[in-house]
């Protein structure tokens, strides 16, 4: 495999269940070395689409290769280069932590010899060597998770697809793990998902939102809030005689600025107001300099609003909505 | 088959570190040893026709009846339900590799808890310092017709349990299918029906298939290979249909 196909690659991906489309028509790629978050609403069809990844189970239509070789004729290879942590992390309750990772090591073809020194590398990584010994099925939440991924990475492969991987944790579990997959960067090719969106706004390079089985946006957080809400607000509280001034002076700053909201005034006689542009670049000094400069307005505080990838989920999967409740060519 | 060995040592380990398999094991051997003491009484009474081994093989099915089930229903049937199955099947290994491991851990354990019943003709040898009661043909025919018969037997468990998630009804399956395969058949051979001239290739079939001929022929040295081949083949079939149905499971999730 050559250095620049993609890591894994899903064009025109299909899955229908008895009659239900879970998968519909999804296409992407991702990168070597990139970390890709997985978002959508549950039933978006992101566990069935990452199943397909893995070659678990079979895709209707479309198709899927992963480093170059395609998951439906090359099963087994491909097996190889992924480390897969399911959906609820299952583990069998009876075995102990060590054991249970040099049983999957050894599955995964790694050598005795190589399995012992990074099973301890692994337990040392997932801060697991306090518990190495202990029975799987007495652990704690964090710990089994961390045991799932610990068990993920275990084979170093090229591509690690974690399903929920921070489910059920704790704000520093939450942490490690977090810290856990970004020491990954560079290295593997990590898709995960998620439904704890800053988690993924802070770990991941890129974000795919899918909802109704169908991509309803992709691209860098960044691009995501671009493309989704196509325009940048401002907040500020000013006072003043701004009815007059404030349409004059924004003229001036930039020709597409408008006042979209505006609140009711303080004790101190400030008013909230919220100001939209189609402008991308930072207005905030200009904004900032002429509105001081005028001596009819009294300006409190400025700041640039950021959506969050919240409200570019909402907003992108409320469109996903749309798309799907308008008529579109059916697949049958 | 790279990762058959491992799959293996990786559930014999996993059954005898099982609590579950000590009480099988228990019972099985209380039941057997409740069964030999019987028979030992019955010679204590009257001289018999037969050796004791010959008459305590003839009731082998009682054991295999309840324990080929406890020692297979939990095999595929509690992978499924922890959802195990998909970590083991998204690593590098085949359905063919799991089925098999799986099926032979299940098999040495069932071979390990015969083999201990061959306490019971040591004890007996010991203690009754009478080499009649000890004949070695019958024995050594006996525990060959175990082997060979609980290949097809524990095949027939492991299909149960690929079957369904839930252990009890992997069990009661597995239960069912072996109750037909050893008293079934040889009940539907005595039926009146069978006498009839119309259903004389249908008789000849039940005939081949019965288990307790069989059982007889080994006690008595003659190992008809038509029969090895009945169970052989048995097991092979089970296991192929325990790989489709895992396959085809996934396949209509």
């Amino acid at each position: 495999m050559s250095a620049d196909t993609p890591a894994i690659e899903v064009r025109d991906l299909v899955k229908t269940y008895a009659g239900v489309t879970a998968v519909n028509k999804v296409g992407f790629t991702v990168a070597r070395g990139e970390i890709l978050g997985f978002l959508g609403p549950n039933g978006a069809g992101k566990s069935t689409t990452m199943r397909i990844l893995t070659g678990y189970l079979p895709a209707t239509s479309g198709e899927v290769s992963v480093c170059g070789l395609s998951v439906a004729t090359h099963g087994d290879e491909v097996k190889k280069f992924i480390g897969y942590m399911p959906e609820n992390n299952p583990l069998p309750d009876d075995m102990r932590v060590s054991e249970y990772l040099h049983y999957r090591g050894r599955l995964k073809g790694l050598g005795r010899a190589k399995l012992s020194i990074r099973l301890d590398e692994v337990l040392e990584l997932c801060d697991l060597k306090r518990v190495r010994h202990r029975i799987i099925g007495k652990l704690s939440k964090g710990f089994r998770q961390r045991v799932g991924i610990a068990e993920a990475i275990l084979a170093e492969p090229p591509v690690i697809i974690m399903d929920e991987p921070t489910i059920g944790l704790d704000p520093h579990q939450i942490l490690i793990v977090r810290d856990l997959i970004a020491s990954l960067r560079g290295r593997m090719t990590v898709i995960i998902s998620s439904h704890i969106l800053p988690e993924i706004e802070v770990t991941c390079d890129r974000v795919l939102i899918i909802n109704q089985g169908r991509v309803v946006a992709q691209g860098t957080p960044a691009d995501l809030r671009r493309e989704v809400f196509g325009h940048s607000s401002y907040d500020l509280e000013i006072a003043g005689d701004f009815d007059a001034a404030l349409p004059e002076v924004l003229a001036r700053v930039d020709p597409s600025l408008a006042v979209s909201e505006t609140g009711a005034p303080d004790a101190a006689g400030f008013c909230r107001l919220t100001l939209t542009t189609s402008r991308e670049d930072d207005l905030g000094e200009t904004l900032l300099r002429s509105l001081a400069a005028d001596t009819r307005l009294r300006l409190r505080s400025l700041n640039r609003v950021h959506p969050s990838l919240e409200d570019v989920f909402l907003a992108a999967t409320k469109r996903g909505w749309e798309a799907v409740d308008a008529p579109v060519p059916s697949v049958k | 088959m790279k990762h058959f060995l491992t799959i293996l040592s990786h559930e014999l380990r996993m059954l005898l570190v099982n609590a579950s398999t000590y009480v099988a094991a228990v019972l099985f051997l209380g039941i057997m040893g409740f069964i030999f003491s019987g028979v030992l009484d019955t010679y204590s009474k009257a001289a018999q026709e037969s050796s004791p081994a010959t008459v305590f093989f003839q009731l082998f099915w009682i054991p295999v009846l309840f324990m080929v089930p406890l020692l297979t229903m939990k095999c595929i049937s509690e992978e499924r339900r922890l959802g195990t199955l998909e970590t083991l099947l998204t690593a590098p290994v085949t359905t063919a590799e799991v089925v098999l491991g799986k099926y032979f851990a299940a098999y040495i354990l069932y071979l390990l808890l015969w083999a201990s019943t061959g306490g019971f003709f040591y004890i007996l040898h010991h203690f009754a310092q009478d080499p009649r009661l000890l004949d070695f043909g019958p024995m050594a025919g006996g525990y060959l017709f175990v082997a060979i018969s609980g290949l097809f037997y524990i095949a027939v468990g492991i299909f149960a349990s690929s079957l369904s998630r839930n252990q009890a009804v992997a069990g009661i399956l597995s239960f069912t299918l072996l109750f037909i395969l050893i008293v079934g058949l040889n009940y539907a051979g005595t039926l009146e029906v069978m006498n009839l001239e119309s259903m004389k290739p249908v008789h000849a079939a039940l005939d081949y298939v019965r288990t307790f001929r069989h059982l007889d022929d080994f006690s008595q040295g003659i190992v008809d290979t038509r029969q090895v081949l009945y169970y052989l083949s048995g097991s092979v079939l089970m296991l192929i249909f325990s790989i489709l149905s895992i396959e085809v499971k996934l396949l209509h999730s």
